[in-house]
């Protein structure tokens, strides 16, 4: 008996010990937050909670990272769904429509006495978070994809360092005179890359808005996959590896694609923005970030995560909730993570502290992502976003691998799409 | 089986097994000298702890050590007691029903929990017990595979020792703890090696139903880490993967013919 | 106290009210074990069941909707590419992980030198997680820099995208997989070839039989119930196995890499739809339980365990 006696005061210990102590404070707020960029984001969010809560005693924020956008998501839904939601998370600006037919987020319009905060942020990174009249989140990690350049690259290849391709037509050009090939003739360097895992859905809607073609609807229930001009832009895509050569075949990842261009092994990439102090910290050459090219119009999504409040927090959680978000987003603050990260300074008064100007003088690359807003559309923000990026990332993949021709790819993923869709008209 | 062995099947023997060895051998490789010698096997490459240093501080592996441990003792101490109680059951009391319980044991063998995560997930929210280390533990406290294991060992325990326990009065419990249990001790060990291994390598599972450092065990913690997004530092990824598999293996080395006697005896059927 | 026989319980036949105790204290003793297989094995399983047949609406009511969800399923490309490659996978890794380990339990059973080393390197894998060894294969899949295409570069071949490319990808994982599992499935053999008496071996030579001979119509046969486990044992594995997909290709590139488990998580938690999720995992456990048959029914009965 006494043997199992002191089994069971181990075992009570041992659950006790793993289900932990929770600290006393006044209001206790849990945030998940996704990192999908190069570089230590996860100190600088926490050091930045950490001066949060020194200026601010009686509130605990627990930062928690939970992977990419996708992962967080998950993390936060099924966190909601197991009964222990967060208070806060940041989230992918188009998760809005899913999270509000999940009811889990509240509109911040209730919670904000001054509405002309809101007026404060640049509108294309507002445009997404603002469904039906009402703002639901507040842009935090916001971007742009922007074209990065190798200048020693092109010095090499005979082109003018300082200028970066404006068109398509002039992209792949100069994409081919900057491949090359070592002796036995493989490919060293390519010209160009397009990652096609984690957010093809992203880069396909760049080519498509510069193509002159928008991807879906306002109200977020319709998708137009088979458009020509879309079917036009995958094509595109797929020739730059195929027909041009300028780019690998098969799946270019998105996460090795940093470092693949800070090797040299691609003269020039297309990225969020958000890799640009990683890039900056890690390349041993000159290189530039320009806008994306061209076609009919210039144009990239904007793209990144917001802040938004769970439903599930107390009155008094979501004022400390608020509090905070103002707190990440003032114009210092943002100028701050914007040096720091490279992700776009998310208000215009971010751009004019003296930090960001002087730094923005000594690097002119940080301003390119703001100035490219003037072309920005809203990214892709449909119901039950997760799954239409998923038929969309199949496609491109699809695509891209040769298994199937971008029509028929994009035909397939539209079949999907309305299928899930449906239940959204 | 002992004759004398043909030189080239001795050959190709070791070609194989330092075949087989030889991922391991780079992960070592790569996390115990810096980042530039990660694809270069010269032999003057400085050694270096150093990728240990910084994984250890860019993620809190010093708790999902702690996490796992706990986590891992747990289950064993629950599956021990609860395969135990229940295998004593099915092998010394005759009643109704046993063979169809017995029935519905063995199907955890096929089905098993990590089949079962949507459900297990729901009942785990029920329970309000999400992202906790117990939750973890839920769904493994009752082993069909142990209480297989030991019912098949009680079974083998002499009726004398039984009958001299009774004839000094010992209740069903007292026969238990004090015959049956140390006569099975070889098993138990077999098992415990496997339940530990197995859970110390759990992966899905506790993937879906941690979400903070304080619950999540070094299987998810070394996926966190290595998530691609944030950019691939081999030497470092390789690192948090060597520490996260050190204790078994350690283990391993240290106790070889435990472990593979454990299998064994676990798979005899 | 009363008569005595080999393989008598603890308590005898006896006057009812004992038989009656005797019941009460056996289910006592099965009752915490029994409430937790209830709770997390059997009751799920029906739960799934049900669950497929409803479908949960936006505002949290569930809605019986009978096969709905089996006809989405069956018109769901991802979902028979995902059954697919399970049969690859299945196909791919199971018989030469069992090959493989028969050979290593063999010569691990040998009288040759360096045969602890043998048996480390062989059964290391086994003890590692796999997402430890998805992170070691992962860097040598990977393009350009990853070790195999270094070795494809000294050859003066091109880099090539293992784990991008749909052709290679599932290949890569059944390699890797196979060295993850032979290992594990050597013990096995090792168990039964050290239980195999001498004297048939050497009954075997006396009679002039070469090797290869005594392998193919007395080790092998005689090894068949041990096949016959391991056989069963890869093909449960083979549903189970699906923590690499989270970190090496996530399914892809287009779903050429996606295991049915990993499409259940997917569905489950990442997209949140646990109806379907549940649709799938019906045809998971149906999987499953004709294995369970398979091997409870048929196997079973044929084959005498000693």
């Amino acid at each position: 008996m006494r043997f199992i006696g002191r089994t069971m005061a181990a075992a009570v210990a041992l659950a006790a010990l793993s289900l932990g102590a929770q600290p006393a404070a006044a209001v206790d707020l849990t945030m998940y937050y996704p990192v999908a960029v190069g570089g230590p984001v996860t100190k600088i969010v926490d050091d930045m909670v950490a001066r949060f809560e020194k200026e601010n005693p009686d509130i605990k924020i627990t930062a928690v990272y939970a992977g990419n956008y996708t992962d967080t998501m998950t993390k936060a839904m099924t966190a909601m769904k197991g009964g222990q939601p967060p208070q806060l998370s940041v989230l992918l600006s188009t998760d809005v429509f899913t999270l509000m037919d999940e009811n889990a987020i509240v509109p911040m319009d209730d919670l904000v006495a001054d509405k002309a905060w809101f007026k404060e942020f640049y509108p294309a990174f507002m445009a997404n978070g603002q469904v039906g009249g009402k703002t639901w989140s507040i842009p935090f990690q916001r971007s742009t994809i922007v074209m990065y350049w190798n200048k020693d690259a092109f010095k090499e290849a005979g082109l003018d360092p300082e200028k970066a391709p404006a068109n398509w037509d002039e992209m792949a050009a100069m994409a081919k005179k900057l491949v090359k090939k070592d002796a036995s003739g493989n490919t060293v360097r390519w010209g160009v890359e397009i990652p096609t895992t984690g957010y093809a859905y992203w880069m396909l809607q760049a080519l498509a808005i510069e193509n002159g073609q928008k991807l879906m609807n306002e109200a977020g229930n319709e998708v137009y996959l088979t458009a020509p001009k879309t079917v036009g832009a995958l094509g595109y895509w797929v020739d730059l590896s195929r027909k041009e050569k300028v780019m690998p075949t098969g799946s270019i990842d998105w996460a090795t694609l940093r470092t693949d261009f800070v090797e040299g092994k691609t003269a020039m990439m297309w990225h969020t923005t958000g890799n640009l102090t990683a890039v900056k910290n890690s390349a041993k050459f000159n290189f530039g970030v320009a806008m994306l090219p061209a076609r009919e119009r210039r144009g990239s999504p904007t793209g990144g995560g917001s802040f938004y409040i769970f439903k599930s927090a107390t009155p008094e959680q979501q004022k400390a909730a608020v509090k905070f978000i103002h707190w990440m987003t003032t114009p210092e603050r943002a100028a701050e993570w914007s040096i720091e990260t490279g992700y776009a300074a998310v208000s215009p008064a971010a751009y004019k502290t003296k930090a960001m100007e002087d730094y923005a003088r000594g690097f002119p690359a940080a301003t390119v992502a703001r100035d490219q807003l003037e072309y920005a559309v809203p990214e892709l923000s449909v119901h039950e976003n997760g799954r239409i990026y998923k038929f969309l990332g199949d496609a491109v993949q699809a695509a891209v691998t040769g298994a199937q021709s971008p029509k028929d790819a994009l035909a397939a993923a539209q079949q999907q799409a309305d299928r899930v869709l449906r239940a959204y008209k | 089986m002992n004759g004398r062995t043909h030189p080239l099947e001795a050959i190709a023997a070791w070609l194989l097994a330092l075949v087989w060895i030889a991922p391991l051998a780079y992960a070592f490789w790569s996390a115990l000298h810096p980042a530039a010698y990660a694809t270069s096997f010269s032999l003057s490459a400085p050694w270096t702890l150093e990728n240990f240093v910084r994984a250890w501080n860019q993620a809190p592996f010093g708790r999902y050590y702690i996490n796992t441990v706990v986590l891992v003792v747990l289950i064993l101490i629950g599956q021990l007691i609860l395969s135990t109680l229940a295998a004593y059951a099915f092998s010394r009391f005759k009643f109704k029903g046993s063979g169809a319980a017995f029935a519905l044991v063995l199907l955890q063998l096929m089905i098993m929990p990590d089949v079962l995560i949507v459900e297990n997930y729901r009942m785990i929210g029920k329970l309000g017990l999400l992202d906790t280390i117990p939750a973890i533990a839920l769904p493994y406290l009752a082993s069909a595979f142990a209480i297989f294991l030991l019912r098949q060992t009680f079974k083998s325990v002499p009726q004398e020792l039984v009958d001299a326990a009774r004839v000094e009065g010992a209740g069903p419990l007292q026969i238990l703890r004090k015959v049956y249990v140390p006569l099975a001790r070889p098993t138990y060990i077999a098992f415990a090696l496997v339940s530990v291994s197995y859970h110390w390598n759990n992966f899905l599972w506790p993937l879906i139903v941690t979400n903070s450092v304080e619950s999540r065990p070094l299987t998810v913690g070394l996926a966190v880490f290595g998530a691609p997004e944030t950019g691939v530092d081999w030497s470092i990824i390789t690192a948090a993967t060597v520490m996260t598999m050190a204790p078994l293996l350690i283990a391993f080395l240290l106790f070889q013919r435990q472990f593979v006697q454990s299998f064994m005896r676990a798979g005899i059927r | 106290m009363t008569d005595r026989s080999a393989t008598k319980p603890v308590v005898v036949r006896a006057p009812r009210s004992h038989a009656w105790w005797n019941a009460v204290n056996a289910w006592l003793l099965l009752l915490p074990a029994a409430v937790l297989l209830v709770a997390f094995t059997h009751y799920p399983i029906l739960a799934t069941v049900r669950h497929s047949l409803f479908v949960a609406r936006r505002n949290g009511a569930e809605v019986f909707v009978g096969l709905d969800n089996y006809r989405a399923m069956a018109a769901d490309p991802i979902f028979w590419k995902a059954l697919v490659n399970n049969f690859w996978f299945a196909l791919g890794t199971i018989p030469t992980s069992i090959a493989l380990a028969l050979l290593m339990a063999i010569w691990v059973n040998r009288n040759m030198r360096g045969r602890g080393f043998l048996r480390l390197a062989f059964f290391t894998p086994t003890v590692l997680p796999m997402i430890a060894v998805a992170n070691i294969w992962l860097f040598f899949y990977t393009p350009d820099y990853g070790l195999l295409d270094q070795l494809r570069g000294l050859f003066g071949l091109a880099g090539w995208n293992w784990l991008g490319s749909p052709s290679t990808a599932m290949g890569c994982l059944i390699v890797m997989v196979i060295w993850k599992e032979a290992g594990f499935f050597m013990i096995f053999y090792l168990a039964a070839l050290q239980q195999l008496s001498p004297d048939l071996e050497e009954a075997a030579a006396v009679e002039g039989a070469g090797r290869w001979y005594t392998f193919r119509r007395i080790t092998f046969p005689l090894l068949m119930p041990t096949t016959l486990f391991v056989a069963i044992n890869a093909v449960i594995n083979s549903f189970k196995l699906v923590d690499h997909l989270v970190i090496m290709t996530k399914g892809g590139p287009n779903n050429a890499s996606t295991l049915l488990l990993y499409y259940i998580y997917e569905v489950a938690f990442t997209f949140q739809d646990s109806a379907y999720a549940a649709t799938l995992t019906v045809v998971l456990l149906v999987l499953l339980s004709t294995v369970a048959l398979l091997k409870f029914g048929y196997l079973d009965r044929r084959i005498h365990y000693q």
